[in-house]
């Protein structure tokens, strides 16, 4: 145990969790890494190629090492950086990538193979033969490099979505994030603060100063404090600020305050006037032989949890300790913990002139130059001029100077830029409206990040026109950090770069001999920050080692662009909760539920829920029931709900003149009282979307299209009126939603209506075909009536609203009973509609024409509409095929839809494609299944037999060509 | 990206619908005697330049608008947003 006094964990809170099966204990305010420390666990997983023992090294979010496996079953998260994880009870954690037990690795093997596992070591190995790639090396390196598995199972978690429209976000609640939070809440601005920690505060938790005499943690209290008392502050940690987006839009990613209740994480958008970027900075480390050891850390790391969670990264309390650094910084590490009683036995730094600040030697112009100890640190080479000293050492803090955390600046192409005085990249061009603040800005110490918290937010408020408050700064640490350039110790032995990935520094060699020194080439060719952590602790200094190979600067050598996220974020979150049912919003008719009571089967239709057919006890096959419902409506009466086609309400003095622009054929002329069908075009002559058209009124008018066009034809008729036509008097609005439509089919029709509609004429003079008004039914209940036919039958279309539409549905089958009325689905109306030769969407497909339906005549040459011009171009005039129908010769043999046709002794190509069957379906009025088609010279080929052939089946069926009208070719029915 | 919205205000772009250029306003003159050419220019041919662009957005989740946004495709910088119906009128008025 290496657990030390004070800190900030509650001892009254212990907290019970286990690491690869084994029970351990921490305390309320431990992270999953400080208790692993705490328990003297040092190895946590194994690196990603070689299998090397790895250790946690860092206390934050750039971890590259301790990624851990939490929870089980379908809750398993891979992945996960244990240096992030509050600890809760229960909590359960694995290591990963390993075979075996942690301890004993099979796939350490790959350690030894290391001289194969080079960079590049994928694009030379695996290039041939090409069909091993996919069955065999890419299974194999996936289970022998990798990091943590998924459940494969649903993820039973809650994710939320929010929306934040702040004055000012604050991005970072270290010194600079808070003082700019309490500068803007006092000034009364909507303020949110955003941490990604579980405990506010930053680095003013790790360094154990005073500000004012207060300690650092006490004094952060208080102004969290009175941050909660301003309504205007929205404090938000666990919140991550992954990106930065276009116009001041953020996106967030929240953690769940509690692993049991409320969502596991919310994701948030957050659109803010103002910026301040206040997110630190991440310290790097110096490659030196064999520097991947467990016990070996980041020098800022190990005082964060000596003075937060009061541990070390010891294996036994009497481990001896030593600092490497190239920096002050380095030594502040040995301060505190010889502070905390620790054995620090040396610092070693790599500058000539370094000098002691303690009571612990100091080794000047020195380097570890390796160490020992296979699953744990147990001794250091020291360096200095020739001379070489191994040293008994449990623990080393490693310091190469700290790199401001810029990403979020350069979320938007901004580059980072060198700054040769602080050795580090700094923001050159942020995002408009984002102020960087603090260790982010190069201004470490606590006075400075103060300092700049705090100009930050002046420049926010006064930006935002808003008073700025005087305020006074606390008094606090501000010694600068002395630094000197020191990248990589030569060696050798491998000297690792990049943890995550198991880059090292020969890799870096190996590349550059390779010409692949280009950063971005460097990244693909040895996998340099990748995965993860994103080289957050890697990539400058492989920048660095890189710029020495070549003999150039950091500058000329390149920069990192760092693209959101930030830190990895969840797929599940990104979903926000949208799965399953939740997937996509569902549109129901009007009549759904009455449908659902009677065992409807449906079918979805866009985001409409459609009936597709109603079976009946004992119907044991879906052709059964459809044959039922579509013979029902040629011999008697059935129902069906067609509210799902679109109804756009057209008005104004021009509508008809408008109306004229829009269809291909004359509407304008259409008489109140009158339905009239129309065609549609695109601007480039194909035929768009069809419908009808009824005048109600003068200048009223109800345009309907097919279901799937319904919003795509009122953004185009929106788009005609407000940018082609703007000096037309019209207006429009979707009424899809606001009348149910039933649509009442069959000889027996007129009888059913008749019982509904008060005091109207429904005769065959009074109201004949294509007629339509507006009438009330069921003694008051207002109505739409529509004498259009779509099954070929005697019909109409009767529309209420929509809150009616159950209660006609019910009562019409109610007053019908001695009718024999039958409910039909979408199944059975397509069934009618084919054998009715009447298109839909399968005929107009967007590379179609109105001759092609045989319709060329509708396109009218006397006026403009769209697509009237386009539809007289070469090629689209030229289009002999035409829509006709056809039946199978034998009539046993199935007609499918897409089928290609062909001449019976012609060769089955390209170059003698005739057309292709469109709509199939069995028709119970002819006895066979039958089907629509488009077939070249179609209007003149009638008796003619022909080969539809569907290579994808085998099948190659003789059809005979018919009219498209299978019922009632002349339409006497419908004009009965 | 938020769109400046002449009559509501900043929007967030997720409630529009793109449609592209705004050549698409110059509708040809369907009586010109080039009137095939004309047509076939505005209906396949498109400007998509690196820099200030001016584009239609539709407001479908809104009120409908059509809108004539000036953005700069290279920074998404929105210099400027018109209802496309008081862009066709001035047009008309000159």
């Amino acid at each position: 145990m290496t657990r030390l006094s004070g800190g900030l964990i509650d001892r009254s809170a212990p907290l019970n969790f286990t690491f690869n099966g084994k029970s351990y204990q921490g305390f309320a305010g431990d992270t999953l890494a400080s208790a692993l420390f705490a328990n003297g666990v040092r190895l946590v997983g194994r690196s990603f190629k070689y299998h090397r023992p790895r250790g946690i090294v860092s206390a934050g979010s750039e971890e590259p090492n301790g990624l851990v496996t939490l929870g089980h079953g379908a809750r398993q998260t891979p992945n996960t950086r244990a240096t992030m994880v509050p600890l809760f009870e229960g909590l359960e954690a694995r290591s990963q990538n390993h075979i075996g037990p942690l301890g004993f690795d099979m796939m350490a093997v790959n350690d030894l193979a290391a001289p194969l596992l080079s960079a590049g070591f994928y694009y030379k190995t695996f290039m041939w033969p090409k069909a091993f790639w996919e069955k065999l090396y890419e299974p194999a390196i996936r289970r022998a490099a990798g990091l943590g598995a998924l459940s494969g199972q649903p993820d039973p978690d809650e994710y939320d979505r929010g929306y934040l429209h702040p004055d000012v976000l604050i991005i970072g609640a270290g010194a600079a994030g808070l003082i700019a939070a309490l500068l803007a809440g006092r000034a009364g601005v909507d303020v949110v603060l955003a941490d990604e920690d579980a405990r506010m505060g930053g680095r003013l938790l790790a360094e154990g100063g005073v500000l004012n005499d207060t300690p650092a943690p006490d004094w952060v209290a208080g102004v969290l404090a009175e941050l909660a008392s301003l309504p205007n502050v929205r404090l938000m940690p666990r919140t991550t600020v992954f990106g930065v987006y276009d116009h001041g839009i953020f996106g967030a990613v929240e953690q769940g305050a509690d692993p049991l209740i409320g969502p596991r994480e919310t994701l948030w958008r957050i659109t803010a006037k103002q910026a301040i970027l206040a997110s630190g900075a991440t310290e790097r480390h110096i490659p030196f032989a064999n520097n991947d050891r467990p016990g070996i850390l980041l020098s800022g790391a190990m005082r964060a949890y000596a003075n937060r969670w009061a541990v070390t990264p010891q294996g036994a309390a009497t481990d001896r300790i030593a600092i490497f650094t190239n920096n002050d910084d380095g030594h502040r590490t040995a301060l505190a913990l010889r502070a905390l009683g620790q054995p620090v036995f040396a610092v070693i730094d790599t500058r000539n002139d370094a000098r002691s600040l303690g009571d612990y030697t100091t080794h000047e112009g020195a380097v570890v130059s390796d160490t020992m100890g296979r699953k744990g640190l147990r001794a250091i080479e020291v360096t200095q001029g020739d001379r070489s000293t191994w040293y008994e050492c449990g623990v080393l803090g490693v310091s190469g100077g700290w790199n401001p955390n810029v990403h979020l600046a350069s979320h938007h192409r901004g580059r980072p830029h060198w700054d040769e005085n602080r050795l580090c990249f700094l923001s050159e061009d942020a995002p408009q409206g984002l102020h960087i603040a603090g260790a982010a800005a190069g201004q470490g110490s606590t006075e400075a990040a103060l300092k700049s918290g705090l100009s930050a937010a002046r420049a926010a408020l006064k930006t935002l026109g808003v008073k700025v408050p005087r305020m006074t700064l606390p008094q606090a640490n501000s010694e600068p950090d002395q630094i000197s350039a020191f990248w990589h110790v030569p060696s050798r032995s491998r000297a690792w770069v990049d943890l995550q990935n198991d880059v090292t520094v020969k890799d870096l060699k190996l590349a550059h001999q390779e010409n692949m020194a280009p950063v971005e080439h460097l990244k693909r060719w040895t996998t340099l920050g990748m995965a993860t952590d994103q080289g957050k602790t890697a990539n400058v200094t492989a920048l660095a080692v890189m710029a020495e190979l070549t003999g150039k600067t950091i500058p000329e050598t390149g920069t990192t662009i760092f693209r959101p996220p930030y830190t990895p974020v969840s797929l599940g979150v990104l979903g926000g909760g949208d799965t399953g049912v939740h997937f996509r919003p569902r549109r129901l008719t009007p009549t759904h539920h009455w449908a659902d009571a009677r065992g409807a089967v449906f079918v979805e239709a866009g985001a409409w829920m459609r009936a597709q057919y109603y079976p009946t006890p004992g119907e044991t096959h879906w052709r059964e029931t459809v044959d039922r419902e579509a013979a029902a409506v040629r011999a008697g009466v059935g129902i069906c709900d067609v509210t799902t086609l679109g109804k756009i309400d057209v008005q104004g003095a021009d509508a008809g003149a408008f109306l004229d622009r829009i269809y291909a054929n004359m509407m304008g002329t259409l008489k109140p009282g009158k339905v009239r069908y129309g065609l549609m075009l695109r601007e480039d002559g194909q035929l768009y979307d069809d419908g009808t058209c009824a005048c109600l009124a003068e200048g009223h008018y109800v345009v309907t299209t097919t279901t799937a066009n319904a919003g795509l034809v009122l953004q185009r008729m929106e788009f005609a009126s407000q940018c082609l036509w703007p000096e037309l008097d019209v207006s429009l609005i979707s009424t899809t939603d606001a009348w149910a439509q039933i649509a009442i089919a069959g000889p027996k029709s007129r009888e059913l209506l008749a019982r509904f509609v008060d005091d109207f004429d429904l005769s065959n003079d009074a109201f004949p075909f294509m007629g339509c008004a507006a009438l009330t039914i069921c003694k008051g209940l207002r109505a739409r009536l529509f004498r259009i036919s779509f099954s070929g039958e005697l019909a109409y279309e009767l529309a209420v609203p929509a809150r009616y539409g159950h209660a006609v549905m019910a009562r019409l089958m109610e007053e019908g009973a001695d009718l024999g009325v039958t409910p039909y689905g979408t199944e059975a109306l397509g069934v009618l509609r084919i054998e009715k030769g009447h298109a839909t969407a399968n005929e107009i497909t967007g590379q179609t024409t109105a001759a092609m339906l045989g319709l060329g005549r509708m396109v009218s040459a006397k006026k403009d509409s769209i697509g009237a011009v386009m539809s007289r171009r070469e090629g689209l005039v030229d289009e002999t095929r035409r829509l006709v129908g056809f039946v199978p010769v034998d009539a046993d043999d199935p007609v499918v839809a897409g089928a290609h046709l062909f001449a019976p002794d012609a060769p089955q190509d390209l170059a003698h494609d005739q057309g292709w069957i469109t709509s199939a379906c069995y028709s119970p009025h002819v006895g066979s299944m039958i089907g629509l088609g488009y077939i070249e010279s179609g209007a003149d080929r009638t008796g003619e037999e022909v080969i539809a052939a569907n290579p994808l089946e085998g099948q190659h069926i003789r059809m005979k060509i018919t009219s498209a009208h299978f019922v009632d070719p002349e339409g006497e029915r419908l004009r009965d | 990206m938020l769109i400046p919205h002449p009559l509501l205000g900043p929007r967030d772009a997720q409630e529009f619908t793109y449609l592209g250029d705004a050549s698409l306003l110059s509708r040809p003159d369907p009586d010109a005697p080039d009137a095939v050419d004309a047509f076939c220019d505005y209906v396949f041919l498109r400007d998509n330049p690196a820099g200030v662009h001016k584009e239609l957005w539709y407001h479908e989740q809104g009120d409908r608008s059509w809108l004539v946004v000036i953005r700069n495709t290279v920074t998404h910088e929105v210099l400027g947003a018109e209802l496309a119906t008081d862009v066709m009128r001035a047009k008309g008025a000159t």
